[in-house]
């Protein structure tokens, strides 16, 4: 038999993980949608009812978002990525310990229990918006979008911030409960400022550089740019979200290195 | 082979460090059966632990040259909403082996009937462990460890047990930690006594056990 740790070679690393990953994500899969009436469906309906509810909502409410645009595609692009950014944190959080006994299976490393988990979520999320698009651009709600390359980017990009956030903040709850305990009113209260409900055009601009700071802001103002780019002026940083990501990542791997080889399973 | 060069291993404990193993080194060789006898909390389930690679060692290096299973029998990363089989499933994945070959040997070896296809939840401690004990065998492994006797079910299954494990699969390497001198002379031609944080090695099983019993 193959030498366990002498002949790894990368392509071998790479299989490996491919395989408990998609062990993992079967797994998880089950676990939280069962075999009962619509199963796996689930994953996309529970947004899809979220985003649905929140967009009939605004239309009655007729949210006041600074300009004339049409509400369904605004409430439709904003809610749709307040749910890519915010549960994977969620679901990363207090993640560890529950899981721990699956490390006797050598194989499985924390970062793969995270992955299969962020991957589940950002799927929903991901099937949500496009299933929600086609909805509303059939029936002639929603425009088309302009550039629909900059939407996929832009959803690209807010999904990595999401794991890169959701990886850290996960790995830190193994060290301290309080984030937990932080996490819950901080996403509440960052939902407001992330853009979801208004336009940076109509922010003056001394609050607006401040607010773009917030790295999923500069990735919904890029996603709505793709979206109906023409309809406003649009602000964001493309590079500063990236470098943003970078760091994010770099912080959240180092420190998931520093928990895997402290954690103790029973 | 399995090399445990130097290990040291410690715990951080609000009174102080506790050294749970101090400079343990041994070998392993293919198909060689090794016990290790130690008293309660002695560190037996940490060495079992860091071989097995779920821990690793405060100091030292543990190099394994073959496949080493997960501790026999464990059923702790069970996920209890999912049936017996989906776990199969899950672990038949993880190791590359197609699950659905290994069906029919869980079923009938474990003796679970239909309650293969209900929540692991809603199984009996005794089913509980038929069915760890069904999907250990499932995937092959050149060194198998096992943590305290495996006194799985009533003797009909018991017996099954030990042909599947210590018959078909006699020419493994199994590593076994206890404090029970029977089942260690049974199975070991040598052994070792943990005591004190210190891994004594003797060369047979008798000259073991004397040691054992003066501590």
């Amino acid at each position: 038999m193959a030498a366990d740790n002498s002949t790894t070679s990368l392509w071998r690393s790479w299989q490996l993980q491919r395989r408990v990953i998609f062990a993992l994500l079967m797994r998880e899969t089950l676990t939280r949608f069962g075999r009962h009436n619509i199963g796996f469906l689930w994953m996309f309906a529970e947004p899809m009812m979220f985003t649905l509810g929140i967009t009939a909502l605004w239309s009655i409410a007729g949210a006041k978002h600074g300009s004339d645009l049409p509400i369904t595609v605004f409430a439709l692009s904003g809610y749709s990525s307040v749910l890519l950014w915010r549960n994977m944190p969620s679901r990363a959080i207090s993640s560890i310990q529950p899981n721990l006994a699956l490390m006797y299976h050598r194989n499985v490393k924390l970062i793969d229990i995270f992955i299969a988990r962020l991957l589940l979520e950002a799927a929903g999320a991901t099937m949500s918006f496009f299933l929600l698009s086609l909805i509303f651009i059939y029936i002639g709600w929603v425009e088309p979008p302009e550039d629909i390359l900059k939407v996929i980017a832009a959803w690209a990009l807010l999904a990595w911030f999401g794991m890169a956030l959701a990886i850290l903040l996960g790995a830190l709850s193994e060290h301290y409960e309080l984030v937990e305990k932080f996490w819950h009113p901080a996403a509440y209260l960052l939902f407001p400022l992330s853009g979801a409900g208004f336009l940076l055009e109509i922010v003056p601009e001394g609050p607006r550089d401040l607010l773009l700071y917030l790295p999923m802001l500069n990735c919904v103002e890029y996603l709505r740019d793709g979206y109906f780019g023409s309809l406003f002026t649009a602000h964001y940083s493309v590079s500063y979200v990236i470098a943003c990501n970078s760091v994010l990542t770099l912080l959240s791997l180092a420190k998931l290195r520093q928990v895997s080889r402290t954690v103790i399973p029973k | 082979m399995i090399t445990v060069r130097n290990v040291c291993k410690s715990y951080p404990t609000r009174s102080g460090l506790k050294v749970v193993l101090r400079n343990v080194s041994f070998d392993v060789h293919a198909g060689e059966k090794l016990g290790i006898l130690g008293r309660n909390g002695a560190g037996k389930s940490t060495i079992i632990r860091l071989l097995s690679g779920v821990e690793n060692p405060t100091r030292g290096h543990i190099n394994r040259q073959m496949s080493v299973s997960w501790p026999l029998a464990f059923g702790g990363a069970f996920q209890t909403s999912l049936t017996g089989l989906d776990n199969l499933r899950f672990i038949c994945r993880v190791y590359g082996v197609d699950p659905e070959s290994k069906v029919s040997f869980v079923e009938e070896f474990s003796e679970l009937g239909r309650y293969l296809r209900e929540p692991v939840g809603s199984y009996s401690s005794g089913m509980l462990a038929r069915l760890a004990f069904a999907i250990s065998m499932t995937i092959e492994f050149d060194c198998f460890l096992i943590d305290e006797i495996i006194a799985v079910g009533d003797q009909r299954f018991h017996d099954k047990c030990h042909v599947e494990l210590f018959e078909r699969r006699a020419d493994r390497a199994m590593i076994f930690v206890s404090h029970d001198i029977n089942y260690i002379q049974a199975h070991c031609q040598r052994a070792a006594v943990l005591s004190d944080a210190n891994l004594t090695m003797f060369d047979n099983v008798p000259e073991a056990y004397e040691f054992y019993l003066a501590q």
